[in-house]
């Protein structure tokens, strides 16, 4: 493990401060390191990681990078993990980001669901992840809650999630139908605001 | 084979769909998955979210496992794929162009769009996946302690599903 022995090229960033410009190599180690250390998701430690210890990128930098993939559909981390990867080393760097990133959690994840698919008939186990499930839709659901409370003083931004909640939570529409309805209607209704 | 079509076309579309992180299409994967396709239980569904929150690594592992659970490895592999892929090959080709949008009027209006749609997403998962995994009294005051555990303090996640898993093998005979 050579992760500081390639002594990376240091460049001064357009939003001041200096970043380090990683190898292949250490995106993948990097990003490997990030997919085994985040439980509960990765984006707690993405931070930590590629700002604070890595100093690959500013905090302004990490702050824009983030945004675009929260901006983007799909995982944020496999989002951030292919355009770092991209702006690094081109199709290479995305590549082994996302590996790293993915390929020690997929595995992980697939030696967990084997255990339970052969032990599931023992009711010790079976009452172990009839727990853990319960445990899972709590923080789910605590989460969304964190999500929703900046929304409190807005009614707009209230009626929307009320809104999206019901139809897709309470009344099991379709989503793609539904999506095309509420998000152009959000939209149009942060536009108006916006302006005010 | 025809499992591994119908994967590929649900998580492909959905790949897109998902706007705000991968969480936000839990609601949709359950209805294909539960409702329409009839692959599995909504407690079985939980169960899967449940076991990929367990590893390490992105939530939208259970994409994985969902796969895993309809067809193997290769249904793993085609759900994973089809996933990440398509949102992933966009993200490359349009993130270069942040700089030339981000100060745009169109792109504050469109995020200040997406925020309360995400939260209500994010609420309609949460709540599909309680209402999947309290399959009696007791797994829903355990949900509802977790909840309040997690909003009240700041331990780690998997602090609460240890416990939360502890709970369930002392407490569920």
């Amino acid at each position: 493990m050579s992760a500081h022995d390639d002594n990376p090229a240091e460049f001064d960033t357009p939003l001041g401060g200096t970043a380090k410009v990683p190898t292949v190599a250490e995106l993948f180690r990097g990003f490997l390191m990030l997919g085994l250390m985040g439980f509960g998701g990765v984006l707690p430690m993405i931070r930590r990681v590629m700002v604070e210890e890595r100093r690959w990128q500013t905090p302004a930098e990490f702050n824009e990078l983030l945004a675009l993939c929260q901006f983007l559909p799909g995982a944020n981390v496999a989002n951030l993990a292919v355009i770092f990867g991209s702006r690094v080393c081109g199709v290479q760097g995305s590549a082994a980001a996302l590996i790293g990133l993915l390929g020690a959690p997929v595995a992980i994840v697939l030696v967990i669901v084997s255990l339970y698919d052969r032990f599931d008939e023992y009711a010790p186990v079976r009452h172990l992840v009839t727990g853990l499930s319960a445990g899972a839709a709590g923080l789910i659901l605590a989460t969304a809650l964190k999500i929703a409370k900046p929304l409190r003083n807005s009614p707009r931004a209230l009626a929307v999630a009320a809104a999206s909640f019901a139809a897709l939570g309470l009344l099991r529409l379709p989503f793609l139908p539904s999506l095309c309805v509420i998000l152009p209607a959000s939209i149009a209704l942060a536009g108006w605001s916006i302006r005010e | 084979m025809t499992h591994l079509v119908a994967l590929v076309l649900i998580f492909a579309e959905l790949s897109f769909l998902a706007i705000g992180g991968a969480s936000t299409t839990l609601p949709a994967m359950e209805r294909a998955i539960v409702d329409q396709e009839h692959w599995m239980s909504a407690a079985e569904f939980v169960r899967l979210f449940a076991l990929a929150q367990a590893a390490p690594g992105p939530n939208m592992l259970a994409v994985t496992l969902f796969g895993w659970h309809v067809a193997g490895a290769a249904g793993a592999a085609a759900a994973t794929l089809a996933f990440l892929l398509p949102a992933c090959g966009l993200a490359y080709g349009v993130g270069h162009l942040w700089v030339r949008f981000r100060d745009r009027r169109w792109r504050r209006v469109v995020q200040a769009g997406l925020v309360p749609v995400t939260a209500g997403l994010m609420l309609a998962a949460g709540y599909l996946l309680v209402r999947g995994a309290a399959t009696d009294w007791r797994a829903a005051v355990l949900a509802a302690m977790v909840l309040a555990g997690t909003l009240a303090t700041k331990r780690h996640p998997l602090w609460f599903l240890g416990a939360a898993a502890i709970a369930g093998l002392a407490g569920f005979h």
